[in-house]
């Protein structure tokens, strides 16, 4: 596999790169959806998320990688395991699946293992790309050209955590958590407002157009295509330091204190904006836990909701037939009322 | 550079861009050429085949090429024969170190760009298809033929974007095109310098003022500019860039793709010799070195703008950067067939029988094996049933919403009647609708729904009330309903409001002016909120300003046409850019 290029390196987008880093300390939050111009690294930004994210443990024979801390077994293979003695456990990169333009439906949730069907008449079942991505992310690059089968199951599946396959006369469900990091350019279709609802958070991205940053831009991207090693050993360093800030956030999510005062904010916040069902409020005070985690903090402020609040409600507001302003902006505005001294 | 050959301008940047994609294909991405099937096309084609090293993989790919052609899969006679799966390369990775033609490039669907410039960006292609997975390496260059002609949508961006350059020899004769200075040699001795050229600085940040300054918002570009200058000073024999081939990049690369005509610069144009030693401290001189390379590169880009891009930029608009005619929509009854996928034939979907058994071949020896010894020859289970995917161009309506009221209403009438008997007789082609909507006195009238039958929309609009009130608000909701009932039927719906917009009766129908006007404003609101084309003409003798403040609520462009002939009429509304539904 090609290096990827250094998430520390991407030049401005700091919504963009904050959202995928809050999305990456609390898998709850429910993924990211990156939605903008041309050229402005969407796909780099979660790309280069792999590289970041510090291996996980386990179980070796589980075809699913599942969690050797789990106490019940979530699928045939860790029964299977578990019930044998002392199962081996080993460390393992975090999951980051691309998923490919025209995936076909059998790749995607897995089906009958063809090589074994062919070679030894046996049914045996090859898990899919969604089995692939279980405890890690599953990336899908123009989100609004998939199609619209894969979508139904992938809102499907996103939401109970779980893949069930019938097909063949065999049964196989198995556990299938994901962050879904979606990306895509508005002008080629807009997304349905199901699979909107289903990413946690949505950021905006555009053209910057400061010529200082876009020499920055451009520069960078040419050093690293010019020479991948050298550039991503310059960067190591300060990519080392992202990750360690990952790693402590997520140690320390749990640990961050959400007042009422906070809760009563946000709740007050969503009622501005008129947002749809609990799921904003649920998203936005998620996704300012962990903002707070990653600034090290031990308790969401108002400045973690103020930062959290667009990405996390920008895409569930209402639309007024008669206010077609930018959703951010009426964020924006909704949180300067919210928030008046 | 070298001496000029007596070769048309066009031609001989094409050359250029021919020789500098040979020195690095995978790195430029591509071309984009304009240019219709024929000789000078077959010349310059031939051109480029000679400057690439031999051996180096020419494919081409047609334009509706299915996933597993394009991408790869199962090979399903070697996956039978073999008793084990075989999978199949598919185009790209064939193409690998090569070039991929693209004839009637225009024509291609954003799904096909995407996976193109998915291939352009990874310089490998994935696939996860019946149930292979795997990944080969695919770095391949594209030459997209564009052959659209003016009012075709160009090619989807998402690949352009991606390609270097982009070429125009549709004006140019055949008499006009002279070879080229390099050679495949000279091509090759540039590859191996390639990877050893620096580039200074100030070019880089020059470049990037260039582009911002011509208004080419993507950054793709820019990094292409700088790709574009090494394999220039790499062609030329040198080890750094040189402002010739800055110069040249910013012809080649920036010019096709202006948005903007460069302002004059910021500052105000000094004296020649500059005051040796002023007052106020004089810009490091550095930073005014740039500053003058920016000049002449925007210069150098400036001189290469196509006549006809400049003169639209002239008039502030962009050529050519239309939405696409007619949406696609996805629908299971009718249109062109884009590949199956699983599923039960039913609501109307078509079963794909090739691909049906193409499906259950694999499985034949597993199912024989478990099944009932019986006279069944070929086991085929439900999930192996495979329905086609089709895909329409969804067809345009145009809603014709014309104010009847007042005097000037029968001359109105009989001009968007002209109009709509030409769009009519046209769209034959294009199997587009119109309809008509006529407001006057206390309300509106749907006087035509939406139809493609010539014949009905002469008998209906044959006879025209006119005269009485403006209730604009009013045809504007009748407007809106109509359109949204057409989006629902799958066309994409264009409003064409012809008025004066002088408001007199509001949607109550009440008389009174004030009411009235934030009726119809309001209205217009929602029009604009509901994402529909639309096009204010404005037929009064005089622009009037509330007709301007009309469109400009309905987001919508505003032409004044006082004596708005059918013929002029129906041609605002075939420039229109159609929205995607």
């Amino acid at each position: 596999m090609a290096l990827a290029f250094p998430f520390s390196a991407i030049v401005g987008q700091d919504e963009m790169k904050l959202a995928i880093l809050a999305a990456a300390v609390d898998p709850r939050i429910g993924g990211v959806l990156v939605f903008g111009d041309r050229g402005t690294g969407k796909s780099t930004a979660v790309r280069a998320l792999a590289a970041l994210l510090p291996p996980m443990r386990a179980l070796v024979g589980c075809r699913y990688a599942c969690d050797p801390a789990d106490r019940a077994p979530r699928c045939d293979d860790c029964a299977m395991l578990k019930a044998a003695a002392r199962p081996k456990t080993h460390l393992v990169p975090v999951p980051v699946v691309d998923m490919p333009l025209g995936a076909t439906e059998d790749r995607v949730v897995g089906a009958l293992d063809l090589e074994r069907a062919l070679t030894q008449g046996v049914k045996a079942f090859e898990p899919g790309l969604l089995a692939r991505a279980h405890r890690g992310f599953l990336y899908i690059d123009e989100v609004n050209l998939l199609e619209d089968h894969l979508v139904d199951l992938l809102i499907d599946v996103a939401a109970s955590g779980e893949n069930v396959v019938e097909r063949e006369g065999l049964s196989v469900r198995h556990p299938a958590r994901f962050v879904l990091v979606g990306s895509g350019n508005p002008e080629e279709g807009e997304l349905r407002p199901q699979l909107l609802d289903r990413f946690g958070l949505a950021v905006e991205v555009r053209t910057p157009t400061d010529l200082a940053q876009r020499v920055l831009v451009v520069r960078r991207r040419d050093a690293f295509e010019r020479d991948p090693e050298a550039f991503c050993a310059e960067w190591h360093d300060e990519d080392e330091r992202v990750r360690k800030r990952l790693v402590a956030a997520r140690k320390h999510l749990d640990q961050v204190q959400v007042a009422d005062a906070a809760l009563e904010q946000a709740a007050r916040l969503c009622m501005a904006l008129g947002t749809d069902g609990l799921r904003g409020e649920l998203t936005l005070m998620r996704a300012a836990r962990a903002l707070a985690a990653l600034d090290g903090d031990r308790a969401v402020t108002d400045a973690h909701l103020k930062r959290a609040a667009r990405p996390a409600l920008r895409h569930r507001l209402r639309r007024d037939p008669l206010d077609d302003t930018d959703a951010g902006v009426r964020v924006e505005r909704a949180l300067q009322e919210v928030f008046a001294p | 550079m070298s001496e000029a050959p007596p070769a048309d301008p066009a031609w001989a940047d094409a050359v250029w861009a021919a020789t500098l994609l040979a020195v690095d294909p995978q790195g430029l991405g591509g071309i984009v050429l304009r240019a219709g099937a024929g000789p000078v096309r077959d010349r310059w084609t031939k051109l480029l085949h000679g400057l690439l090293p031999a051996a180096t993989p020419w494919r081409r790919m047609p334009a509706h090429i299915a996933d597993e052609r394009l991408l790869g899969g199962l090979d399903l006679a070697a996956t039978l024969q073999a008793g084990k799966p075989v999978a199949q390369r598919g185009l790209l990775a064939e193409c690998d170190g090569g070039l991929l033609l693209l004839p009637m490039a225009e024509r291609i669907g954003a799904d096909t760009a995407a996976r193109l410039a998915r291939a352009l960006d990874d310089g490998e292609v994935g696939t996860e298809r019946d149930g292979i997975a795997q990944r080969w390496p695919a770095r391949v260059a594209v030459v997209a033929y564009d052959e659209g002609r003016d009012d075709d949508p160009p090619l989807p961006v998402a690949l352009s974007d991606r390609l270097a350059f982009h070429a125009d020899l549709s004006a140019v004769g055949l008499g006009a095109c002279g070879d080229a200075d390099h050679d495949a040699v000279a091509v090759l001795a540039a590859r191996a310098r390639l990877p050893s050229v620096t580039l200074d600085e100030s070019y880089a940040q020059a470049l990037c003022a260039t582009a911002l300054r011509m208004g080419v918002a993507s950054l793709r570009a820019s990094l292409l500019t700088l790709r574009v200058a090494r394999a220039a000073a790499a062609l030329h024999g040198r080890r750094e860039v040189t402002e010739d081939d800055a110069r040249l990049a910013a012809r080649l690369v920036l010019a096709p793709r202006a948005t903007t005509l460069p302002p004059p610069p910021e500052a105000p144009p000094e004296e020649p010799p500059p005051p040796p030693e002023s007052e106020s401290p004089p810009p490091p001189a550095e930073e005014q070195q740039v500053q003058e390379l920016e000049e002449r590169l925007v210069e150098a880009a400036q001189a290469a703008l196509p006549a006809q891009l400049l003169a639209a930029l002239l008039n502030g608009e962009v050529a050519r950067s239309g939405g696409r005619v007619g949406a696609l929509s996805a629908s299971p009854r009718s249109g062109r067939p884009v590949g199956s996928r699983a599923g039960l034939p039913r609501g109307g979907a078509r079963l794909n029988l090739i691909d049906t058994l193409r499906a259950a071949a694999p499985w034949q020896r597993l199912r024989a094996a478990e099944a009932p010894a019986g006279p069944q020859r070929i086991h085929v289970r439900g999930s192996d049933l495979r329905i086609a995917r089709l895909q329409q161009r969804a067809a345009t309506a145009t809603l014709f919403v014309i104010d009847a009221s007042g005097s000037s209403a029968l001359h109105r009438m009989a001009e968007a009647k002209g109009a709509v008997n030409l769009l009519l007789a046209e769209c034959y082609v294009r199997r587009d609708q119109v309809g008509v909507i006529a407001f006057r006195g206390k309300g509106a009238q749907l006087l035509l729904p939406p139809t493609r039958s010539l014949v009905r929309a002469k008998r209906s609009l044959a006879e025209l009330p006119g005269g009485g009130g403006t209730p604009l608000a009013s045809g504007l909701q009748a407007a809106l309903a109509t359109a949204l009932q057409v989006r629902r039927s799958g066309a994409v719906p264009v409003v064409v409001l012809l008025t004066d917009g002088r408001a007199n009766v509001s949607l109550d129908g009440a008389p009174g002016r004030a009411q009235a006007e934030a009726d119809a404003l309001q209205l217009a609101k929602q029009l604009r909120a509901a994402r529909l084309g639309a096009l204010v003409v404005d037929t009064s003798p005089q622009p009037s300003p509330s007709a301007r403040a009309l469109a400009q609520a309905m987001g919508a462009p505003y032409r004044a046409l006082p004596h708005a002939g059918a013929a002029e009429l129906s041609a605002a509304v075939r420039a229109l850019p159609r929205q995607a539904a």
